[in-house]
């Protein structure tokens, strides 16, 4: 007998992400299905806009991730002019990205994944939420991730003009330089996020890594997937979200390849399915085998787990100091564990506040050259940058006179849109045996997706944490013989 | 077949009078254009065009004094400028830009009118009904 | 007294305006006190049957960002007219459009094939497209029609006041709330902004001069753009003056040229048809009575993209609506 279950994040209505779950014959999970049910298409209709005007049209593809669209575009278009902008602009550029990963992954971690830890996987899920957060933690610390995001939104505000869709990257530099004052400004800034990422640290400890029980979800079998890994690394293969080569890793954690944004098609690949307006990337070498781990499927992961899992440390030091340390307890590198994602979060969150106090402190900021004009006739351009949920591309192509006649994008969650199935499916098989539904299903199924963090899903962009989910139990007609309901 | 409609907008001191003066000599000039009378070339907004269209127009005739003849002096120049940039754009939007003329009619030249009138005409005729959708 | 009811929506959206409104921060936590949300599908769970089984016009005010592109969006936001006193069109996406709207040069197949076919990192020798029904193991998944063209929100429902921006600002969402709750509304169908173009309130405008002339068109990245200095007087375009006031000059602030987020003034009932008026009376105006026909042309042919430009977030909105295909 085959049945289906629907998990809806929001109604079957509205919806940029729906879960389908396939039982066998004898009630087994069979597969499980992702589906985005969302396209728009800026592929197409970038073509005949004037490339330099792309830098302020890719951000709107997410107004939670603008910022890293922004950037990548930049370099897309520096690539594209074969113009190298000025040093202070680049420090510009890696200034706002800094803050924008910092204060996204502020967001993720109080707002959205965090509650899962924080107040517990098994605690009632109406805790589960921002409220449950202060509970636990406390009204003044609600109160200082209110007061670091709002400081370190205003970092973007200033030097983007905008900090939901920013305007200021150009072919070969940004727009405005630094003025003394807001180079001040910063300064505190970078230094209140460091304190603040600490705390942020100190706080997962005390809460999660003190209990075991939590520690053994983490560690357990239900939230592993062995995957490839893919993320950006600077010369000396550290961590770096601006700048740097594309490192992958195999699910042993050697090297697998290493490659410049402009190879990128050398190494990845796209599956399109029926059943979903969203892409499957893979990695070309391997091919793909569907939705499956292991060393002979093309699946890879990005994001924060999959960026320190392919690099050989932090480029900052106190960062570093706490990326040996999760290695140390998860047992070496690569991890596997989905739930990691949420501490390697939290990990970056610090590299990202280092990163912006040391380029706030650099002099070289507030040199007022922060362009160079291109002059080469354009042709072709590819930028990646690691957004905060993976590694983002822009590839253009354009006529002689800078007109757009192709657009590539792989846009960071997508990388993972395979691997969000197969975690989805995992959860569902742990829990779901002889057609019996574990009421824990929802609870299990939501953290494998939020681990991931995918901005697609309206669900994750949740103010209180909670993904509202419905899960309908289907007899082989159609019919809905069971509903499953997160109040 | 219904004739395809086509919205001529003609300047008060010279096409309008144009235009009458056609109409007096009875030189033929066709029937689907309906004229609305505008103070100066220089008056019509794009948006006028745009306006046309979307009522149903398939066509749209601006009808100005010859260069050097406006009596607001400059009209008819911005007017150059303002059709020939909304030309481009509308190609853009898949609107053949002939289905925009801009063109210079004295008063006196009735001849003229009829002659332009005609060729639109035949121009529209040949692009069909413009479908918006 | 009970609170008024609110509800929020999204469509086809980016998701910044809802980041907008979390970005209310402290005066975020004022607005939940003084009303009930009713609805919030990224922050509360509900059903469409819950808001199906609401009084009609039950709720106070429903805002609704994202244009609208699929049959669903179109279901819901009707039902949500019919359960809603008043109808806000939050953001450039529901009030003009938006970026999303520049999808209105293609239709869906055209769209279709570039993003499931012909992209080069695609490996779809098949030819698959995403279908709107696929049989998997026996058993049906379906996924929402996608439509040929964006619309805004005021073309599938009736919208009682509109929020403009991408995002809009945070002190025009306070203003517009307090004056919902507060009762102090202007006219239906106004835009909860300023009825001035944003040259009026730009720190620029005092070198703009009064009989502006230009010859050379620069692109941005042209130039180095003098922070002083009136874009269009350095031969940059900028849509200031077809555009409305009330973003603050955010993209001005930044040193960059205005793109029409806010979309047109009140007068105006098409930006883009505005901006084409408003460049066509700067350019090549000085000795314009020597000028030959030529010469015009080859003035004009320097602005690259006019349609993307100056309909950039408002094609949907614009009196043509979409590109006419084929
Ligand atoms: S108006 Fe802007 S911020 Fe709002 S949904 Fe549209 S693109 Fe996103
Ligand atoms: S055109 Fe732009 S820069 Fe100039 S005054 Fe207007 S808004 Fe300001
Ligand atoms: S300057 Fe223009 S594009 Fe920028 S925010 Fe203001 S209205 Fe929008
Ligand atoms: S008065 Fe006839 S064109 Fe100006």
């Amino acid at each position: 007998m085959a049945r289906r279950i629907t998990i809806d994040p929001i109604t079957r209505l509205e919806g940029h992400g729906k879960i389908e779950i396939f039982l066998d014959d004898k009630g087994d999970v069979s597969k499980a299905y992702f589906q985005v049910p969302e396209l728009r298409g800026f592929e197409k209709f970038s073509e005949g806009r004037m490339a330099e005007e792309m830098a302020r049209i890719t951000p709107k593809i997410c107004g939670v991730c603008p910022t890293a669209h922004h950037m990548a575009s930049g370099k897309a278009l520096d690539d594209l002019y074969k113009v190298e902008p000025p040093p202070a602009a680049k420090k510009i550029r890696e200034l706002i990205n800094s803050a924008f990963m910092a204060e996204d992954h502020t967001l993720h971690f109080f707002f959205l994944g965090g509650p899962d830890f924080i107040v517990g996987p098994q605690a009632p899920a109406a805790d589960r939420n921002i409220l449950g957060v202060i509970q636990k933690v406390g009204l003044d610390a609600a109160k200082q991730v209110i007061g670091i995001r709002k400081k370190l939104r205003n970092v973007i505000t200033k030097q983007g003009g905008r900090v939901i869709h920013p305007v200021c990257n150009l072919p070969g530099g940004v727009s405005k330089g630094v003025t003394k004052e807001d180079r001040q400004e910063y300064i505190q800034t970078g230094r209140d996020a460091v304190e603040f990422a600490k705390f942020t640290l100190k706080a997962f400890e005390d809460i999660v890594l003190k209990n075991k029980e939590y520690v053994d979800v983490i560690v357990g079998d239900i939230y592993k997937h062995e995957t490839y890994y893919m993320g950006l690394v600077d010369k000396s293969n550290k961590v770096n979200f601006y700048d740097g080569d594309i490192r992958v890793v195999d699910p042993e954690g050697k090297e697998f390849v290493k490659f410049k944004a402009q190879e990128y098609l050398d190494h990845i690949e796209e599956r399109v399915e029926p059943w979903s307006y969203i892409k499957f990337p893979y990695l070309k070498a391997v091919g793909w085998k569907g939705f499956v781990d292991g060393k002979d499927s093309g699946v890879y992961r990005v994001a924060p787990l999959a960026r320190l899992n392919v690099s050989d440390g932090m480029a900052t030091p106190l960062a570093q100091a706490e990326y040996e340390k999760m290695y140390d307890v998860l047992g070496g590198k690569p991890a596997h564990n989905t739930l990691a994602y949420h501490w390697a979060r939290l990990i970056e969150l610090l590299y990202a506040a280092e990163r912006l106090l040391e380029l706030a402190q650099d002099e070289e900021i507030l040199d007022p050259d922060v362009r160079n004009i291109p002059t080469a006739i354009p042709d072709e351009g590819i930028g990646v940058v690691e957004a905060p949920r993976g590694t983002l591309y822009h590839h253009y192509k354009t006529d002689e006179k800078g007109i757009i006649t192709e657009v590539n994008l792989i846009v960071a969650t997508l990388n993972n849109s395979a691997a969000m199935c197969m975690s989805i499916e995992r959860a569902a098989k742990a829990l779901i045996k002889g057609g019996k539904v574990s009421d824990g299903l929802l609870n299990m199924v939501e953290m494998a997706f939020r681990a991931y963090d995918p901005c697609l899903a309206c669900a994750t962009h949740s103010l209180p944490g909670q993904m509202p989910l419905e899960v309908n139990i289907r007899n082989p007609e159609g019919d809905v013989t069971k509903t499953l309901r997160r109040e | 077949m219904k004739e395809p409609t086509i919205v001529g907008f003609l300047c008060n001191w010279c096409s309008y009078e144009g235009a009458d003066r056609a109409g007096d000599a009875r030189l033929e000039y066709p029937a689907n254009i309906r004229t609305v009378r505008v103070m100066c070339s220089g008056r019509v907004e794009p948006e006028f065009v745009l306006h046309a269209f979307r009522e149903g127009a398939s066509g749209v005739l601006i009808l100005g004094c010859h260069p050097g003849d406006c009596h607001y002096k400059m009209g008819n120049y911005k007017a150059r400028r303002r059709i020939s940039l909304l030309k481009k754009t509308l190609e853009q939007l898949g609107i053949e830009p002939e289905r925009v003329r801009l063109d210079w009619v004295a008063a006196g030249e009735g001849e003229r009118f009829a002659k332009v009138a005609n060729e639109m005409a035949d121009t529209i005729k040949g692009l069909g009904p413009l479908e918006l959708s | 007294m009970a609170k008024p009811k609110v509800a929020f929506y999204w469509c086809a959206s980016c998701g910044g305006c809802e980041e907008a409104v979390v970005d209310l921060a402290e005066d975020l936590l004022k607005v939940v006190d003084a009303v009930d949300i009713v609805l919030w599908p990224v922050a509360l769970d509900f059903k469409r049957k819950d808001v199906e089984a609401m009084k009609d016009g039950a709720i106070a005010v429903s805002f609704i960002n994202g244009a609208v592109r699929t049959e669903e969006q179109e279901e819901m936001v009707k039902l949500l007219r019919k359960k809603s006193g008043l109808v806000v069109a939050f953001g450039s996406c529901a009030h003009i459009g938006g970026i999303p709207g520049l999808a209105n040069f293609w239709d869906r197949e055209t769209i279709f094939e570039r993003v499931y076919k012909d992209v080069p990192s695609v490996r779809n020798p098949e030819g698959i497209y995403p279908q709107q029904k696929t049989k998997v193991d026996g058993v049906e998944l379906t996924l929402p029609e996608f439509y040929d063209t964006v619309y805004t929100l005021d073309q599938v429902i009736n919208v009682d006041y509109y929020l403009p921006g991408c995002a809009p600002p945070p002190d025009l969402i306070m203003n517009a709330v307090t004056a919902i709750l507060e009762g102090k509304l202007p006219d239906k169908g106004s835009v909860l902004a300023p009825d001035k173009s944003l040259c009026d309130t730009c720190p620029r405008k005092d070198s703009k001069p009064e009989k502006l002339s230009i010859k050379a068109i620069r692109r941005p990245h042209e130039v180095i753009a003098d922070p002083e200095k009136c874009f269009l007087e350095e031969g940059i375009i900028c849509l200031g003056p077809a555009t409305r006031s009330g973003c603050g000059e955010r993209c001005i602030n930044a040193n960059m040229p205005c793109r029409g987020c806010f979309g047109p003034t009140k007068g105006v009932r098409d930006q883009g048809a505005k901006m084409v008026s408003a460049i066509a009376s700067i350019l090549g105006v000085e000795d314009e009575d020597k000028v030959t026909e030529e010469e015009v042309e080859s003035l004009v042919k320097q602005i690259d993209d006019p349609a993307g430009l100056f309909y950039m977030y408002s094609l949907p909105a614009s009196m043509l609506r979409r590109k006419r295909m084929g």
